[in-house]
């Protein structure tokens, strides 16, 4: 399974930057959605693990933790490391409501990380090549470069290749 | 307050208010399942988010989880988590005749649900008898997946700026059919200053 190159493991919240050759990896997102933005001619992509849909109103000193401005951080770090703003895709997935049967407005949280996503990446122009999002299943993900492959994959083992 | 900023004091208390919730919980695990039911010492720190899935054994460990939404004066998330083997052992126990390893269906789900929901009624109940506060409870939901798949609702609604959450966490142990769960209190970062005021209150200060 594992290509040459390094891997790196983003933890909740956190974010990363990749570049050339290897693998972007996050484990156990729930209603968490982990969002990969990349250049694929530059051969460069950045991974965050976003786990809000909206930054507080002030400064945040956590921007890979919120939607608004994870995708804003990932957005500039891949243009400083070399990235062309133009060539920029991204690929998605997470937002699951893990726990079903209850009405509560707290877990609900995965689908506002979903759409809070996909209105971000429109509003900055960032075309959207593939996304997994809903469902009430956990996902883990790894994004290859440089084939810029998302793969997906549950707790019950299914994988999926976005 | 964009982190938490707390004493040692502040985390003594916290543990012993974990203590006494956990404490009665296993009172009623064990009218419920029959026999001695021992518990830990309750753990009461800040932790960064990859520390809470460790004490479950890491993000892709496969766990069952039952959540429990807790509201009122101090408001906060609750996870009854086991291990697969220990929600197995259980709900065998739970449901006479019930052939082992059967996967799971809407009976073993109630099952769950419902121990989840007695053991947190019993902690709820004797920490808001312990804080004078009305605290009300959310019927249970259960999941079983990735164990950070599932507490990532308490660690959004408990973290502040930093990404670290308050942990109360305490392990129940039926020795007799070994069956082991965890208890996790994770109150949200906006009831944080209001719990301590009243254990502050509550507590010797120095």
């Amino acid at each position: 399974m594992t290509d040459e190159g390094i891997e790196i493991r983003v933890g909740i919240a956190e974010g990363a930057i990749l570049r050339g050759k290897g693998r972007l990896v996050t484990a156990g997102l729930g209603s968490c959605v982990g969002v990969v933005i990349y250049d694929a001619d530059g051969r460069i992509a950045g991974l965050a693990h976003v786990m809000l849909p909206e930054s507080p109103p002030r400064e945040t000193r956590a921007p890979q933790k919120y939607a608004d401005t994870a995708i804003d951080w990932l957005i500039r770090e891949i243009v400083e490391a070399g990235g062309c703003p133009l060539r920029l895709r991204a690929k998605y997935a997470g937002g699951a409501q893990m726990f079903q049967g209850v009405k509560m407005e707290a877990l609900r949280v995965g689908e506002r990380n979903a759409e809070a996503v996909k209105k971000r990446l429109a509003d900055r122009g960032i075309p959207v090549m593939a996304s997994d999002v809903g469902g009430h299943q956990g996902r883990t993900l790894w994004f290859d470069l440089p084939s810029c492959v998302l793969t997906v994959r549950t707790a019950r083992g299914e994988t999926r290749a976005l | 307050m964009n982190s938490y900023e707390l004493s040692s004091a502040d985390l003594d208390a916290l543990r012993e208010f974990g203590n006494i919730g956990a404490g009665h919980a296993a009172t009623a695990f064990s009218a419920l399942v029959g026999g001695v039911v021992r518990i830990s010492v309750t753990d009461a720190r800040l932790c960064r988010f990859a520390e809470v899935v460790d004490v479950v054994g890491g993000s892709d460990a496969m766990v069952v989880a039952v959540y429990i939404r807790i509201e009122g004066e101090i408001a906060g998330n609750m996870f009854v988590v086991l291990s697969t083997e220990s929600a197995d052992r259980l709900v065998d126990e739970l449901i006479p005749g019930r052939e082992h390893g059967r996967p799971y269906g809407e009976m073993e789900y109630s099952a769950l649900g419902e121990v989840g929901n007695i053991l947190s009624g019993a902690y709820v109940a004797a920490i808001a008898d312990l804080c004078g506060a009305r605290l009300t409870q959310s019927i249970p939901a259960v999941a079983i997946d990735m164990a950070s798949a599932l507490l990532d609702i308490g660690l959004m609604y408990g973290s502040g700026e930093d990404n670290q959450v308050l942990l109360i966490s305490t392990r129940v142990t039926h020795g007799g059919r070994e069956i082991q769960a965890h208890f996790f209190l994770l109150p949200d970062f906006d009831s944080a200053s209001t719990l301590f005021q009243i254990l502050r209150g509550k507590m010797p200060s120095d």
